[in-house]
């Protein structure tokens, strides 16, 4: 084991010189693709050029004290200790300063929150730990899904290669065309997350409860990557935000696509399924939204994320374990699937947990799910 | 430390009370002991938190997850943020005030005896129920030390132990400053006119009168947070009628004072050691006062300028980011007056003059990013990223520590009697400082390019500057490995130390008082001109 670590960090140390080649260092803004990204890359270097000559002319003097004003040299101390007009001066010229900074800074102030009129309104919720995204006006309105992290965990634990996405890819990309006003609403269910597109400056925590509203409008066509910004629990450093801005003829057609495949993905919650069906489909549903948090053993990280294996609810009656997955259990991280999940998920999920791990309880078929929807 | 002073017996000044050994610790009523008793408090949580941090940088130096799971990555970072915040930064300088305050005023003690006493003990009992919280069922919270609300509501008992310990540090404080600030009102020697003091105690006067108004602030957060565990109030849950961000307001309305709760001391150490190395007096002296005021009063109305991505109206928006920027004015102010304080000086540079060179240079870096950080667009783009962690860290490492350290190798000698070893004390400057900027510079960059903070993983392209950053860590950890040895060997074998060791300095514990000091000090007060 330490063994092992040790040897990490050494072919780390050695990586080291070789990792700028293999990946681009990034030490500066991503390539703005925004009024607002822009405004603020040109803010942020008039500022650094400011900043940088006042502390060149500051540290000047610091500087030139240290060397003709030391004992060693022989100097010997004057002992001025005020002068009025110079204080004056340093006090009221840094003032004026910054009342200059204020103006433009001003002026993008007002146009970041400036929400009216979009022409596409997308209400982001973050979960723990996920997004979703609801297409509410505009074209594409109706459109609903929910997007995760798409690296395999074996990456994440050094069982495979690294991808070049490396946790800055989803399973369902959020779509917008470009040239349109879109106006963000962000909330969340659970914590507080934050949605967060370098390229496009548009970051909105998410909140609890409320409905929070940014914007943005990108110029060119592309995928845009980000990450949750505000510590949401375990996984917050695993559920990224990805957006591809397509073109307006291009979004049509993915609406097009996105609105049959929901149309084809409705199913009949009265059809009756064969256990090995449920199971088999529950697997996938539980990786993709259990596994976090309850773990593939079944164990979860007790106390706070339970076990499953044994569990009284999993192995107790059919209702008491559905209620559970629908509505979450307050002031923990087990959310309401109901709102996410379908009811036939919702009834695979169950039956492969209430299968798994030497668990024997019955299988929970999709309308019994259906009946305890409120 | 004081210890030495025991070895060192001489006169009826040096009894100290009846008991000995570690009895005389527990019992002890003496500033001096007080004062020592903090600053090997804020040793050892300096070491517990840097420990963390380094457990931190091993995580990070790589991608992927090596080293621990993220859920215990996010216990460390909120433990790191908690105990260097409370139990290393802040009761360093409460040790300096103990030792430094009624020596440099002409009184014999503190103003309230026992209740230093007590101040003191309060701080294990606080710092064990924190780490205490480790072995609790589910760890220690994993909130980040800003503990946001409604997460808080999700953690296990851990979480309930770290309130009950911000509350007794709380405690600790406000009782500390009560003392502080009855002390120098009312104890300072005949002639100590206010504007007489030296400004470090100047400028702890106006600390204490922050953290009166402060910590109750905290103690009612973590208070709320409680009975929203356990009591369904609601306050941060929206579902019951209360709001998540009143939480953040309330917060940060005790969280920005704090910052310059940190950082004031430190001021007033870096005002004393500036002119002592440059054997000239304080440039501005007055204006050096009027400034620190008009910092703490700007403190109180800044708050929301950690929350500008929280959706704030255009108007508050303005009025915090107007506000904010007021405050690089006062802060330029002292920058200045320290520069014009070395300007045609006669300079020497000893360790504590390194030590607060090193902080004039970096604390301003941290004080320009600052300025960066409160221009809202620049700010809601970097928010919550690596920027701000290099940002703070830079005002409180390169700031406060660098301060202590120049303070420590400044005062040590007095203390003890003996001089520290110049040649290792300048190697642990050099150390520290190249350490410091490998671990912390870089990350401007990284949050620059998009690296977010409290993520126990990362994409590719931040793996070069997370390497460096990790490599300065440890190398920084080794550093004051260094510094302990000096400290050691400097009360153990240093050479005895003459009463005023620094040809500048001026105040009364160096003009007035042997080296090393006795326990009892101006029983008779000094008559000050």
């Amino acid at each position: 084991m330490r063994g092992t670590r040790i040897v990490s960090v050494l072919a780390g140390l050695a990586g080291l010189a070789a990792s700028g080649a293999a990946h681009a260092i990034a030490w500066y803004f991503q390539t703005p693709v925004s009024g607002i990204a822009r405004d603020i890359d040109q803010l942020h270097q008039v500022i650094m050029w400011l900043i940088i000559v006042i502390f060149v002319g500051v540290f000047g003097f610091m500087f030139w004290a240290c060397y003709a004003h030391r004992k060693s040299k022989g100097h010997r101390a004057e002992q001025f200790h005020e002068n009025t007009t110079v204080e004056i001066l340093w006090t009221v010229i840094p003032a004026l300063i910054l009342v200059i900074i204020a103006w433009p800074v001003t002026k993008t102030v007002i146009a970041q929150k400036d929400t009216a009129a979009p022409e596409l309104t997308i209400k982001v919720t973050g979960y723990q730990w996920k997004w979703g995204y609801d297409y509410l006006r505009g074209e594409g309105e109706g459109i609903s899904f929910v997007s995760m992290l798409a690296t395999p965990r074996e990456q994440i634990e050094g069982g495979a290669r690294k991808g070049e996405n490396y946790l800055l890819e989803v399973d369902n990309e959020m779509v917008v065309p470009v040239g349109k006003k879109i106006r963000v609403i962000v909330t969340a269910a659970d914590v507080i997350h934050a949605w967060w597109v370098p390229a496009f400056g548009a970051k909105q925590d998410a909140i609890p409860g409320f409905l929070r509203d940014t914007w943005f409008r990108v110029d060119r066509p592309g995928t845009y990557r980000g990450q949750c910004t505000e510590l949401c629990g375990k996984e917050h450093g695993f559920m990224p935000i990805v957006v591809r801005a397509v073109p307006a003829e291009d979004y049509t057609k993915w609406v097009g696509e996105r609105k049959q495949a929901m149309a084809a993905v409705a199913e009949d919650p009265s059809k009756t399924w064969k256990v090995d069906e449920l199971v088999a489909r529950g697997e996938k549903v539980y990786a993709a939204n259990c596994v976090a948090c309850h773990q593939a053993s079944g164990r979860g990280a007790p106390p706070a994320f339970p076990p499953l294996a044994g569990s009284k609810v999993v192995n107790g009656p059919e209702p008491g374990q559905i209620d559970v997955v629908l509505n979450g259990r307050p002031n923990t991280a087990m959310q309401a699937f109901g709102k996410q999940l379908s009811d036939t998920d919702i009834a695979a999920v169950i039956t492969f947990t209430r299968k798994s791990w030497g668990n024997k309880a019955s299988e929970v078929q999709p309308a019994e799910v259906k009946a305890r929807r409120k | 430390m004081s210890a030495v002073v025991d070895t060192h017996a001489h006169g009826h000044h040096d009894h100290h009370g009846g008991y000995g050994g570690i009895m005389r610790w527990i019992t002890t009523t003496n500033h001096k002991d007080i004062g020592t008793l903090y600053l090997w408090f804020s040793f050892i949580m300096f070491s517990v938190g840097g420990l963390m941090a380094v457990g931190i940088r091993m995580e990070l130096f790589s991608p992927g997850l090596q080293v621990m799971d993220p859920d215990f990555f996010n216990q460390l970072t909120t433990m790191h943020g908690l105990i260097m915040v409370f139990g290393a930064i802040m009761p360093v300088f409460v040790g300096f005030a103990n030792w430094q305050i009624p020596m440099m005023i002409g009184a014999p003690d503190m103003a309230f005896a026992r209740l230093n006493n007590w101040s003191f003990w309060l701080l294990p009992f606080a710092a064990t129920l924190l780490v205490l919280s480790f072995f609790m069922p589910g760890g220690a919270p994993g909130v980040g030390w800003t503990m946001y609300a409604p997460l808080t509501v999700q953690m296990g008992i851990g979480m309930d132990l770290t309130i009950f310990a911000v509350h007794i540090l709380g405690m600790s404080s406000i009782l500390g400053s009560i003392n502080i600030i009855t002390t120098i009102l009312n104890m300072r020697a005949p002639g100590m006119t206010l504007m007489k003091m030296p400004l470090f105690v100047w400028t702890w006067l106006i600390t204490a009168y922050l953290l009166v108004a402060a910590m109750p602030v905290l103690a009612g957060a973590v208070t709320m947070t409680l009975t929203d565990r356990h009591f369904g109030t609601s306050f941060f849950n929206a579902a019951g009628g209360g709001d998540p961000v009143l939480y953040q307001h309330v917060f940060w309305f005790f969280g920005h004072p704090e910052v310059y709760i940190i950082a004031l001391p430190g001021f007033g150490v870096i005002s004393q050691v500036i002119p002592a190395f440059s054997r000239k007096p304080l440039f501005g002296y007055a204006s050096m006062v009027y400034a620190t005021s008009a910092i703490a009063i700007i403190s109180f109305i800044v708050w929301a300028h950690h929350m500008y991505t929280v959706g704030m109206p255009v108007t508050g928006q303005l009025f915090f980011m107007y506000a904010t920027m007021l405050v690089a004015v006062p802060t330029g102010v002292k920058v200045f007056n320290w520069v014009a304080t070395m300007w045609k000086g006669s300079l020497t540079f000893e360790t504590p003059m390194l030590f607060a060179c090193g902080f004039l240079f970096m604390f301003t870096l941290g004080g320009f990013t600052g300025l960066v950080l409160s221009l809202v667009p620049i700010d809601i783009q970097v928010h919550d990223t690596y920027y701000v962690v290099a940002h703070f860290h830079y005002v409180m490492v390169a700031g406060a520590l660098f301060a202590a350290f120049a303070g420590i190798y400044f005062w040590i000698p007095k203390w003890t009697g003996h001089m520290y070893n110049e040649t290792l004390g300048k190697i642990h400057f050099w150390l520290t400082l190249v350490f410091f900027n490998m671990i912390f510079f870089v990350q401007h960059f990284l949050g620059l390019a998009g690296m977010p903070r409290r993520i126990p993983d990362y994409p590719l392209m931040f793996e070069t500057w997370n390497k460096i950053s990790s490599l300065g860590a440890f190398g920084m950890g080794l550093a004051q490995l260094l510094f302990l040895y000096v400290v050691i060997d400097c009360i153990r074998k240093g050479a005895p130390a003459p009463q005023k060791p620094w040809e500048g300095a001026d105040s009364l514990e160096w003009t007035h008082l042997p080296t090393p000091v006795p326990y009892h000090t101006f029983e008779t007060p000094p008559v000050v001109k």
